[in-house]
């Protein structure tokens, strides 16, 4: 089993405040790896450790059998693209020139893009379905059609591997699934690894291979989601009273957290 | 998709580079023995020769003085444009950083002394503005510790600068005999009227700042992304963030201690074209160096020709036009 990123015994704290204990996974290219935790649980930090904006104090990030701190931002962002939790879009830029600035790390020095570039990034946003907003201004999208633009610039990118903050946080249901459903597809087509941070359990328990679960800075639990999303374990680490059954779906947990007026039902 | 960059880039500065062409040859011929706008281009490509007063009067003193408002006005718009996407806040101006506060301080000084305007004054408020540049920078370097230059750290530790050097301006000027006043004034408040021929040579300094910026254009357009997404898309911030902000403050220095402080061009001239041709600084930065030149050849012309004796500062004029055009594209752009 070839592993595409490997972390071991990560640590990384802020002032004296521990934010991330011994963290340790590995990824196989081609999975979908989804990290959840309550907030505050380190999920974003171990996010940014391991595509390298962040320099962890203790252990090592290996990408692709080499240490990330070997690699040139340029030749790392070749490999790896990432969708961040929030978006700038306070400079009107179109969505056309935000896609295509997907392709910046494979640009030469002048930064001039040639037909080959347009090409991938007509695909990429007809792939995630904005094809027709091409000339609209960032701050004209709503909360669905900007982050199918943002994942149009990551697939612009070209990467190997896809990291998610929370993708998937402020859209209702049916974009949620666009959405999971546009990165899912993206994989099965182009084998590219997956790795999500979310609240979303279900979403995790429906679409991971693995899930990761952390707290306070310490994982839990690595595992198929089966495993993972087990009752016990998630209302120790967020502290509410969980339901965990069977999807309708068949074959998948389904993770229902439970409102004070309901308790009485459960106890 | 919309015309390659590439096109775009070539037809603007091939637009504005005919502005600034034209614009110069007229600045060149207006004053007060004005010259007719054929008869100059004639002289200027050598196919007539002028007489004696003419030539001096149009390569002695019209030809250098324009070429200085050039290159003011350009470093000035490119200087304004490049901290306004660094610092992501659109107030931002070539002098933000503190840069006139410590240059303004170092010529003031010059003239208190009695040194001649050149080399002592450039030479001592080029000395104030680097002073002030390895202050701001290693106080921004050193309060982030090992993260990136925070942005926040430098605007607050400009705008500190800027207000400590104004209180020792006042002091200086508070001390200061009646008849040096006037001097120290128009200095402050930019002056082109100074230029000698034989400055010129200094401004070829400026060049390979207008080449780094350029080449450094689309990392300005991720930049405006926010430090991480750029990172993510394979900027090396920390070191384009520190290269960006040296080289661009070097450029105004060079600039301020030839001309003064002369404002507004920093700040608006960025802006016209942000609202005119959208936020691409591949695009931006050689529409902003063309523009600010003509912009600024235009004020200079103006200052030189309005009064009826004497010359105003351009300084005043920059403002006077430059706000109001502002104002009615900023309304424009709305509906």
């Amino acid at each position: 089993m070839s592993h595409i990123l490997d972390i071991s015994n990560i640590s990384l704290s802020f002032r004296d405040k521990l934010i991330l204990s011994n963290v340790s996974l590995e990824v196989s290219a081609g999975e979908f790896f989804v990290i959840i935790g309550p907030n505050g649980a380190g999920k974003t930090s171990l996010l940014k450790v391991l595509s390298g904006l962040q320099k962890a104090q203790k252990g090592t990030v290996t990408i692709k059998d080499k240490n990330i701190l070997n690699y040139r931002r340029r030749n790392l962002s070749q490999i790896m693209a990432i969708v961040p939790q929030h978006i700038e879009v306070g400079f009107p830029f179109t969505v056309a020139d935000t896609v295509i600035m997907g392709r910046s790390p494979h640009l030469g020095i002048l930064g001039m893009e040639g037909e080959n570039d347009f090409h991938i990034a007509e695909e990429a946003m007809k792939f995630t379905d904005v094809s027709h907003l091409t000339d609209r201004k960032l701050f004209q999208l709503s909360g669905g059609e900007l982050q199918r633009v943002i994942i149009a610039r990551a697939i612009c990118q070209q990467p190997e591997i896809i990291l998610l903050d929370e993708p998937t946080t402020a859209l209702d249901p049916a974009h949620q699934l666009k959405i999971m459903d546009l990165m899912e597809k993206f994989r099965r087509e182009h084998g590219t690894t997956i790795i999500m941070v979310s609240h979303d359990l279900n979403l995790a328990s429906m679409y991971g291979d693995r899930v990761l679960l952390l707290k306070s800075g310490r994982v839990v639990k690595t595992g198929d989601p089966k495993s993972v999303l087990n009752k016990e374990l998630l209302e120790d680490s967020y502290g509410c009273r969980i339901q965990v059954d069977e999807s309708p779906l068949g074959g998948v947990a389904r993770v229902t957290p439970i409102p004070d007026k309901y308790l009485h039902n459960y106890d | 998709m919309n015309t390659p960059i590439g096109k775009k880039i070539v037809l603007t500065t091939f637009l504005l580079g005919t502005v600034l062409i034209l614009i110069s040859i007229i600045a060149i011929s207006a004053g007060s023995s004005g010259v007719h706008f054929w008869e100059t281009l004639a002289i200027l490509a050598g196919k007539t020769n002028p007489d004696s007063a003419t030539a001096t009067i149009l390569y002695q003193i019209r030809l250098p003085r324009v070429i200085l408002a050039a290159f003011v006005g350009g470093s000035l718009a490119l200087g304004g444009l490049v901290f306004q996407a660094l610092l992501r806040n659109p107030l931002a101006e070539p002098y933000i950083l503190g840069i006139s506060g410590g240059s303004a301080i170092g010529a003031i000084l010059a003239m208190l002394l009695g040194l001649s305007y050149f080399p002592g004054v450039t030479i001592f408020s080029f000395t104030g503005s680097l002073l002030v540049l390895a202050f701001v920078t290693t106080l921004a370097g050193t309060t982030m510790g090992n993260t990136m230059l925070s942005r926040d750290s430098l605007l607050l530790g400009g705008v500190m600068m800027n207000a400590f050097c104004a209180a020792v301006i006042m002091f200086l000027i508070s001390m200061t005999r009646s008849f040096q006043v006037q001097h120290i004034l128009y200095w402050l408040m930019g002056d082109l009227a100074t230029m000698q021929k034989g400055q010129l040579p200094i401004l070829l300094l400026v060049l390979p700042c207008f080449v780094i910026i350029f080449i450094l254009a689309r990392p300005m357009n991720l930049l405006l992304l926010g430090r991480e997404t750029a990172a993510a898309m394979g900027i090396n911030v920390k070191s384009i963030v520190m290269l960006l902000l040296v080289i661009t403050s070097l450029m105004v220095s060079i600039i301020v201690s030839l001309s003064g402080l002369i404002g507004f061009v920093g700040l608006v001239i960025p802006h016209i074209f942000r609202l005119l041709l959208g936020p691409d600084h591949r695009l931006l930065v050689p529409s902003c160096l063309l523009g600010g030149a003509s912009y600024l050849i235009v004020c200079d012309l103006l200052a030189r020709v309005l009064p009826s004796s004497g010359e105003l500062p351009v300084g005043i004029i920059t403002a006077l036009i430059g706000a109001p055009l502002f104002i009615v594209l900023l309304l424009r752009s709305r509906t």
